[in-house]
This record gives structure tokens, sequence and C-alpha cells, in this order.
């Protein structure tokens, strides 16, 4: 049984030079059946094998991982959470997994380094300064916290941003939120992978689903690479390779695959403490702990399940970077990844039961799945342990493209998707 | 840079093109008859092959539609033909 971790504990084991320290999880071995049965070893994954034994009460809970935890897209994205959206679902959503991170470290004993250094979102022109006064107006309506930035307001936040009067992009101001802000991505797979563990998660890696099986019309476990695993109920949360798993079990989704990259720079000393994004550019970056500028931007612009990100858009975020902060062409580009993200027509996730009964599937986060993992495996667990909608995730069901009631942030938010 | 190729003007870089969907994702009519979920699946829903894809794609230069076989994971091209509004 791992320890709680606290400054005494760290002492302690300082003193005995740290021989002491127990694996934050023990690496499972499958069992022939589970209660509850998570497919996907990401964020969402592990935050809904947590939730199903913390929330639930469930005992026998496993999650199988093809790979290792966290090494899909919870270890390749740009690690900004925000909940700056339209819509009022949206906002429901996104600001329930915002609340959730603000208390994840104490939750979950394990440090995800949350800092809330807030997200600026800056607008060009003076069109789009309404633009921004209509988002900001919108988020405080749906009761999450924005603020309207004029330029000098920006400028505070952010000195070396790019001040010439000649500016392809000049700045007029933008939108805040100040709860916004950024984690340690790493630490939240393994937080909650630990805290799972701690209630009797069985967290199986190297085990790949191959296909689901069906009993009467109902899917009641999966085959594997390690065997035959049977389940009361399935979840899946595999963005990046929805479609895949959505195939073996004889449906489709309104989900396409694209790469989405990022890139850190050398490491410098502190001179960005904030999240900044141009609407201008779509290029957005922030400053790690490391030192790291850690920069963003939009999707590559063809289909694909290759991790890695293509040239043509990395040039076109660059170049966004430079128009933004003309000094930040003196650094080195360090590392450049890629990881491949669900894309739904409306930029909205994908929560509910699927076409197979007993299966249900968490996914189609877009570009946006990292900062939503609290709420994402909070509202699997709800629908596995329920088998009903909870009203948060209601609105994001698969029967929304039949009603015709899409929840289009493509065209609301403000923000590169 | 990756390169494709266009059957019309030959081999071009990939930012002079875009995707234009599944090949064989044919338009149900008439549309009277046509339920909601079955135009859902025609608008929305995707096979997104992992490997082995049939796509529709435009050369935004030149205007022309075309069909293009690839693979989605090492982005190797098989082949590239002129669209004839196939049928499946």
């Amino acid at each position: 049984m791992p320890s709680t971790y606290s400054a005494f504990q760290l002492f302690k084991e300082g003193l005995k030079g740290h021989t002491g320290w127990a694996p934050a999880w023990q690496d499972a071995d499958p069992k022939p059946s589970y209660d509850a049965l998570v497919i996907g070893g990401g964020g969402h994954g592990l935050a809904t094998a947590y939730y199903l034994a913390r929330n639930h009460g469930l005992k026998r809970v496993g999650l199988v991982e093809k790979g290792w935890i966290g090494g899909g897209n919870t270890g390749r994205n740009t690690t900004v959470i925000r909940s700056n959206y339209f819509y009022p679902e949206s906002v429901a959503l996104y600001d329930f997994a915002l609340k959730l991170y603000e208390g994840l470290s104490r939750e979950l004993n394990y440090n995800i380094m949350f800092s809330q250094r807030g997200i600026a979102v800056v607008a060009h022109s003076e069109l789009e300064m309404e633009m921004a006064a209509r988002i900001t107006n919108a988020m405080q309506i749906n009761g999450t916290d924005a603020e309207l930035l004029n330029r000098k307001q920006v400028l505070e936040r952010a000195p070396l941003l790019n001040q010439n009067d000649d500016a392809r992009f000049p700045i007029f101001g933008g939108i805040w939120q100040g709860r916004a802000g950024v984690a340690r991505h790493d630490a939240v797979a393994w937080g909650y992978a630990r805290a799972a563990d701690k209630l009797g998660v069985d967290i199986i890696q190297n085990c790949e689903v191959t296909g689901f099986l069906v009993e009467n019309g109902r899917c009641s476990g999966v085959e594997t690479t390690r065997g035959e695993i049977r389940a009361g109920t399935t979840g899946m949360a595999v963005a990046g390779n929805s479609s895949v798993l959505s195939a073996m079990a004889g449906f489709e989704l309104p989900v396409r695959s694209f790469a989405l990259q990022a890139m850190v720079t050398e490491p410098v000393k502190p001179c960005l403490d904030t999240v900044l994004l141009y609407m201008g550019t779509g290029t957005y970056l922030s400053q790690s702990d490391k030192g790291e500028l850690v920069i963003g931007g939009g999707l590559d612009r063809i289909p694909s399940y290759g991790q890695r990100g293509n040239p043509p858009l990395q040039e076109e975020i660059l170049s966004g970077l430079l128009e933004m902060f003309p000094a930040f062409g003196q650094l080195k580009l360090l590392r450049q990844w890629a990881g491949i993200v669900d894309v739904v027509p409306d930029s909205s996730p994908v929560i509910g039961p699927t076409p197979l009964p007993g299966l249900y599937i968490n996914g189609g986060w877009g570009t946006g799945g990292f900062k939503a993992i609290p709420a994402g495996g909070w509202l699997l667990a709800h629908l596995m342990a329920n088998e009903e909608h909870h009203e948060i995730s209601r609105p994001f069901d698969l029967d929304r493209f039949a009603r015709g009631r899409l929840i289009d942030e493509a065209a609301g938010a403000a923000i590169a998707h | 840079m990756q390169r494709f190729s266009c059957p019309f003007c030959g081999p071009r870089d990939e930012t002079e093109f875009f995707y234009g969907g599944e090949a064989g994702n044919e338009r149900p009519e008439p549309a009277e008859n046509i339920s909601p979920v079955r135009w859902a699946q025609y608008l929305h829903m995707e096979k997104n092959e992992k490997g082995r894809a049939r796509e529709i794609w435009v050369h935004l230069t030149c205007g022309e539609f075309f069909v293009m076989e690839r693979d989605t994971v090492t982005h190797e091209i098989f082949k590239t033909e002129a669209f004839h509004g196939e049928r499946t």
C-alpha cells in the first residue's frame, strides 16, 4: 500500500535515503471478469476508473491500456486548462472540470502543479473586440469568470508582445479568464492512477482490445491481446482511436482523426507568466516551470493517424509566434511532436451510450481533451454505474447529430479548434 | 512537405490540396423518404479508416476533384485518379 504523500513523509524518507517509497500503483494482470471495465489508460480513462470506485463504490473495476498509461494524448498536449466557451452546455462541462481541477491535488494526494495563471485571448480590431465582448458576456451569463481587457491590460500581462504600430495583428484588447492555467499533464494521469489503485482498481498495461464480446445484443466484455475479460459495464475513453474501437463494436462515429502538434523551445528565464492566444494567428503559448515555451496551434490539414506533426502547419504556428513575440525569434526549438485527436463536426465531445448496449463512450474531444479530464471521467463513471446520463453529459449524447442539436463551439468560441 | 499527385497537374505540394471526405458516401435519395438518423449518418458519420483509405480530395489551384488512396498511418500514397462521381 503506497503511503500518503506529505512533507513529514518526505522528511522521514529523506532520513532513510529515500529507500522506502512504494510504487505509486501496481501493474496488474487481467482478471477474467470485472463489474466495470474501462478501455484506455489516458487521463479520461484513469479518472473514470477512479470515480467508479470513489463515487459509485464499485469494488471490481479494471482498466486496460494498449501501451503505458498517459502515453497518448494525455502526455502530448500543451497542458492548458480553461473553460472560456460560448454555449451554456460547454461552460457547464468545462467549468465542472476546472472546479474539479482546482481541488485535484488535495483530492488525489498528488501534486498536479495546477497553476492558475490565467489565459488572455487577444483581439486585433474593433470588430474582434465586439466578438470578444460577446464571448465575455456569454461566459459571465453562463456562470464562469471572464473579463474584457483593453490594450493596456493585455500589455501589462505580457509586456514582450509585439507593440509595433505596424504589427500585422495589432493588439486592441482581449478576453481574460483568470482561473484558467496549466498543470503537469503526466501528474494528472499518475495521480488518478495512484488514487484509483488505492481504491482497488486494476490498471492493466500492454493489453490491447481486439474485439468486443456481445451476448444477447449487449456488450459483455472485451477480447484483448491478454485474453478475454468479461464486464458488467464497459466504457471507452480512447480519443485518437475512437473510430477504430467503434468499428470493432459495429458502429460509426462522427469523428475524423487529425494530428495536433505542439513544440517547445529551449528553456529560458521566466518571461511569460500567463497563457496567451492570438485570435489572428491561432498560435498560443505558455512557459513551463522548466522555462521552455510550450507552443501550440491549429490542426494539421490532412486526416491522419500518424503521431507526428506536418511541416507546413509547424511553419504556420511558428510564424504566428514570431508575429506575437518577435524577441522569441532568437530561441531554438527543442522538441516537436503530435497527438492524434478526434475531430467532431461541432467541436464538442461525444459522451453517452453507444449503439451497442452496455458500452459507453467518452471521446471526440478534438483539440481540448486534457482540460476536461476530471469531468470526462466523472461523467463516464456516472453513465457506466447508473446506465443513464448525468445532466451535464446529456447534451453531448451521440443522438444530437440526428436531432440537429449540435453544440457548435467551432463557430462560438474564439479559440483555435 | 509531402507531395500529392493531381491526376491533371502532376505532383504538387500538399498545401495546394484540401480533403473533401470519404469516397463512396453517396447522398441518400429521395430526400422525403430519408430518416433523420440516415441523414445524420450521411452528413456526419465517418469510417475514419486507420490504414488504407479511399478519399476524395480537391486540388485547389486547378479546382478538380479526384480520388486518392493512401495510408492514414504512414501517409504512403497508393493511387490518385480522376473522380467520375463513383457509385459504391
